[in-house]
């Protein structure tokens, strides 16, 4: 792939733009850029799998293609300590809730990357009556990678466009989602008393 | 070989001579903390980048490349990512001890470095029972870690704490032994006793079979003591996710990461102070020549390298053998190690009695 | 027949009989658990599939029974005309891998087993509402949404005993309250993808495990109805996708048989040499996950160096590196790449050294043996009680391959052996994946030069019917017998197709196996028996 096709992303272009029309001081902005600088070099998968897409993430961390130029190889068991969540297969009914707590046990900075067409619209299972049609109706997604699984390349593309995604975040002012978590749990007050959330 | 004595004791000099001596002291203590957390942070961002490099070449990959030069810079992103990260407040868990149990363990790795014999006339503190202090500050360790899996409410990491307590109470035997039996070849404790015996020949070579043995025990109980693999059970990460930390976050989660990291250097540390002469270089008996050439080397670089050096051995054994279950592991330690430690004390005793070693 | 006649003749004269490919009667329930002993009895020791089946008027099972000594089938269908409260005996008395079978019945049918230990939901929620392959099942949304909140645990499950002729329901507890129960699982890193072990713990040793399914149950099954025969063989891929390629290689059969096509030698050869590659390619993960679990993480890497030389052969010919849809009914899709014989050859090259390195690395480790060596004991009866196929199975000592006890293709020309072991522990199973690698490696040798000339595919009609009837086609996938049933009735779409997956049958012995040992020693058993989930859960 050339370097302008890696670079032609509208989005990104325009909160790039965005950011620079609502302009910071030098320090901040300086800080803002050497800790998103940290973040976007730093960002540590949840191993999370639940399917075919997950032994091509195995590949990814393998002696071929080797995340670990990257630095993402410091794959956490514990959601607690990842800083993306790499959701590599079909995310079903039963697994759904299970899924969105996993999503509110990582802690903030945290990202979601819908990886195959499971996890982006449900797939090749899309008319099952017990696969959820998309990860984003449960969770705010940040890139998407099709691909059934996607190849590692794929895959090495996606988590690079993440870092690009990141290191325009704002630290000192908004992030890039819009919807808090506070508006999830207002909109499912099930999930709200189980999860003990106090208004 | 120069003497760091010169330069600490001018400062000493000129500190006491332009202010009170109680001054002086708080201000010298301030100083030697501000560069001990400065090396403490270095070594384990090196460490960390280290090991990542060490094992990518033992997994045949590359390892970090693409931040900074070689990936040099690779660790410090982590360091600024995981300084920012959200510490997670968990509901139903001892707010107090959970917030203490990670400084408890940084608190204790940071203090063996005290006694850590960084290079001629570069040490902190010089007891008379050196080692003895090194010995109990490391195991103030094994209180954070039961604490950190006690307090976090959390049925994986009351297991991981709970096998991290009965491992590390049990290969501190093993240490302690192994040490007795040097310490009974230098016929002293204090850390400069020990190294300057290492003066013309190190422990290794004076103590020979006695010595070697206390050596390899002591490398596998130290590999133990810093729960790494093969012996990485309090945080086997495909049992119990992450063991005693799973509830951890951000920087909290960063300092038992860093004292994984800092006890390592640690116990090659004690390691090259025991058994390979600390800051001594390596001299040979009659090589006079050979001997002068590796004077030159400072005395820091001939520490800390030769720390590096024992802690790739660390790192080879994790990459290398699977990890052993509970019961294997107390086995090995009750049934194997601790006989061929008190028979190698022994045996040690004999030599030292008769005048068998070097 | 005559013999099958005989056996079941015997306990019960009311029974049918149909002429099929393997020997088919109709019991009426009342009679169908002395029908099962006297099979049983009678060398029909293995229950190696139960189809549950909605047939509009009735709804039911197929039992298919294999013998063990002369690997022949036999299939039984029972059935009930009580749509609303229907009710089966069951045999999970006689065969153990009945639990787990019934209990998918259960929860697909909403068929309730009498003097089942185990009655609760095992796929889906337990607060589902329906039972979803029933033909009149209501597929709207708006009855089962996307649920956020957890279900409340499955503390205790429902057994149906007879008692003075009614049946009763009775309350069992699965944990009783003091229990110190352990959730490992569904996110957890040694589960291999979305399992859930609830697990009694007493200190480190396990006291029982409640194994959850369904984390990844996507209703392959139900799907495959509403699409025709061609659109089907893609679900297989994604199943067991370490076996994608055989698990194609059984639908097509099926297929084939089941119409009468007449597969060309060429695309025989393709599909078996395939097949082994598929096979070193999933032993291979396996050596690396397994001791990955073990907590020797550089294996995992050395294993998929290996890999990739593997799926480097696939993409050239199939154009994908895990989910193929190479095979088609009649033969294959695309012809060899002209890189293949001499990809192959680079490999049959290396494997043998590499396999030396693997045991240097791992197998000859003192530490590993320690943790593989007698732990997870299944013997051969249990094995063949809880039909446990394929490598796992063998490394019982239960001579199971397909491919010597029913041949397909031209695996009854090949030289190569089938190999079992005797330990029945954990590094059994672990040896004898590497050397099935061997033998894999020993078939593509003969073959590689040996690729006849000629179409690759058959000629097939463009639009795919099958005639009115059921068949059953088994292979040898990576994990075992892997099998599928197509019940037609005779137009584009199949009216069931099941997928008798090897892995689901090793779900059921693991709380067998485990009790009594380490944590630990659960991950290696795990880890050992080499199920993939999506299997399991289809």
């Amino acid at each position: 792939m050339k370097k302008e096709d890696f670079k032609d992303n509208e989005y990104i272009d325009s909160l790039v733009e965005e950011l620079k029309q609502s302009g910071t001081n030098v320090v901040v902005g300086k800080l803002d850029e050497l800790i998103n600088w940290g973040r976007s070099n730093s960002l540590w998968p949840l191993t999370f799998a639940t399917s075919c897409c997950g032994i091509e993430f195995i590949s990814l961390g393998a002696a071929r293609y080797d995340m670990a130029r990257f630095g993402f190889e410091v794959a956490r068991a514990s959601p607690r300590q990842a800083d993306f969540m790499m959701v590599a297969g079909t995310i079903v009914h039963r697994m759904a809730p299970v899924f969105r707590r996993l999503y509110e046990q990582l802690a903030e900075p945290k990202y979601v990357i819908a990886t195959g067409g499971c996890a982006i619209s449900g797939g090749p299972f899309r008319n099952s009556y017990h696969v959820v049609k998309g990860i984003d109706k449960i969770v705010p997604v940040d890139v998407y990678i099709p691909g059934c699984p996607p190849r590692p390349e794929a895959m090495f593309y996606g988590i690079m466009q993440l870092q690009r995604k990141v290191k325009v975040e704002k630290f000192f002012g908004g992030v890039n989602r819009k919807k808090t978590r506070e508006d999830f749990f207002r909109e499912n007050p099930l999930i709200a008393e189980e999860e003990h959330v106090k208004e | 070989m120069f003497d760091f004595r010169i330069v600490t004791e001018w400062l000493d000099n000129l500190l006491n001579g332009v202010m009170p001596a109680w001054l002086a002291t708080t201000l010298e203590c301030v100083l030697i903390g501000v560069g001990l957390l400065t090396v403490y942070a270095l070594l384990a961002l090196f460490y960390i980048y280290y090991e990542r490099k060490l094992c990518g070449a033992f997994q045949c990959r590359l390892g970090p490349n693409r931040v900074g030069p070689l990936g040099l810079l690779q660790s410090f992103a982590d360091m600024f990512k995981i300084l920012i990260k959200e510490l997670i407040p968990i509901n139903h868990v001892d707010n107090f001890l959970f917030g203490l149990a990670p400084y408890l363990v940084v608190a204790a790795s940071f203090a063996s470095f005290a006694v850590l014999p960084w290079g001629n006339g570069l040490q902190i503190v010089d007891f008379n029972i050196g080692v003895f202090f090194l010995m109990a500050v490391s195991s103030i360790g094994v209180l954070g870690i039961l604490l950190a899996g006690w307090s976090s409410n959390n049925k994986f990491t009351l297991i991981g704490a709970l096998r991290s307590g009965a491992q590390m109470i049990s290969y501190e035997l093993s240490i302690g032994l192994s040490i007795m039996t040097v310490v009974l070849l230098a016929g002293t404790m204090s850390v400069s006793g020990l190294v300057a015996g290492q003066k013309d020949l190190w422990f290794i070579f004076q103590g020979h079979i006695p010595a070697v043995i206390a050596f390899l025990v002591y490398i596998v109980a130290g590999t133990a003591e810093t729960n790494r693999g093969p012996f990485d059970l309090p945080e086997a990460e495909s049992e119990l996710t992450a063991g005693y930390h799973t509830e951890y976050s951000g920087i909290h989660f960063g300092y038992f990461y860093l004292a994984e990291y800092l006890n390592m250097f640690i116990v090659s540390g004690v390691a090259t102070l025991l058994f390979f002469g600390g800051w001594m270089p390596l001299h040979i008996p009659g090589l006079d020549g050979f001997n002068a050439v590796m004077d030159y080397i400072p005395s820091v670089i001939w520490f800390v390298g030769k720390a590096v050096l024992l802690s790739a051995v660390i790192i080879w054994f994790k990459w290398t053998f699977p990890r052993l279950r509970i019961d294997q592991l107390m086995a090995f330690e009750w049934k194997y190690l601790l006989p061929i430690n008190l028979f190698n004390l022994v045996l040690m005793l004999i030599v030292v009695a008769f005048g068998l070693h070097f | 027949m005559v013999n099958i006649q005989e056996i079941i003749g015997k306990v019960c004269p009311e029974a049918v009989f149909e002429e099929n490919e393997v020997a088919f009667a109709i019991v009426p329930d009342a009679k169908w658990h002395e029908v099962a002993v006297a099979l049983k009895n009678a060398g029909y020791d293995c229950l190696t599939a139960v189809v549950g089946e909605d047939w509009g008027e009735e709804l039911g099972c197929t039992y298919y029974l294999k013998s063990t000594a002369d690997n022949s089938l036999v299939s039984v269908k029972v059935a009930t005309t009580d749509r609303e409260n229907p009710m089966l005996h069951s045999v999970s008395d006689l065969w153990k891998t009945a639990i787990f079978e019934e209990r998918e019945v259960f929860d697909f049918y909403g068929i309730k087993f009498i003097n089942h230990p185990d009655m609760r939901r095992l796929f889906l929620r337990n607060d589902w509402v329906g039972f979803p392959f029933r033909k009149d099942y209501d597929e709207n949304p708006e009855i089962n949404p996307v649920r956020l909140y957890h279900e409340k645990p499955d503390d205790v499950t429902s057994t149906y005993v007879e008692e003075d002729g009614k049946v009763v329901e009775k309350k069992v507890n699965v944990f009783n309250p003091g229990d110190f129960v352990v959730n490992i699982g569904p996110q957890h890193p040694a589960t291999h993808g979305v399992m859930r072990f609830r697990t009694h713990l007493d200190g480190e040793e396990i006291k029982k495990i409640d194994v959850v399914c369904g984390y990844i149950h996507r209703g392959v099954e139900k799907l495959c109805e509403k699409d025709t025969y061609p659109q089907t063989i893609h679900f297989t891929d994604r199943l067991d996708y370490l076996a994608a390629l055989m698990n194609e290689h059984c639908l097509c059969l099926c297929i084939e048989k089941a119409m009468g096509i007449e597969v060309p030698a060429r695309a025989k050869v393709i599909r078996v040499m395939m097949d082994e590659l598929m096979r070193i390619n999933s032993h291979l993960l396996y050596f690396g996950t397994f001791c990955m679990d073990l907590g020797a993480t550089t294996a995992l890497f050395y294993g998929l160096r290996e890999r990739e030389k593997v799926l480097d052969i696939f993409e050239e010919t199939c154009g994908a590196r895990m989910t193929f849809n190479y095979n088609v009914i009649g033969g294959v899709r695309f012809d060899l790449h002209e890189n293949f014989v001499k990809r192959v050859k680079e490999l049959i090259e290396i494997m043998p050294s590499r396999l030396k390195e693997y045991h240097t690395l791992v197998s000859g480790n003192v530490i590993a043996k320690n943790r593989m060596k007698n732990i997870g004991i299944i013997t051969r009866e249990e094995a063949i009680n809880y039909n446990i196929t394929g490598p796992s199975g063998r490394a019982s000592n239960w001579a199971n391959d397909i491919r010597k006890t029913n041949p397909y293709e031209v695996y009854a020309d090949l030289d190569f052996e089938q190999v079992t072991m005797e330990g029945c522990d954990t590094y059994d199973r672990y040896i004898l994946r590497l050397k099935e690698i061997e033998q894999s490696i020993k078939i593509l040798a003969q073959l590689v030069d040996n690729i006849p000339e000629g179409d690759y595919c058959a000629k097939v009609p463009k639009v795919i019917k099958l005639p009115k009837g059921h068949w059953f086609q088994e292979v040898e996938s990576s994990r075992g017998a892997f099998g599928v049933y197509i019940d037609s009735d005779g137009g584009k779409t199949p009216y069931r197709m099941k997928f008798n997956s090897p892995g689901f049958h090793l779900v059921g012995i693991i709380d067998k196996i485990t009790r009594g040992e380490k944590i630990a020693d659960l991950i290696a058993i795990g880890g050992s028996l080499d199920y993939v989930v999506p299997d399991i859960d289809r």
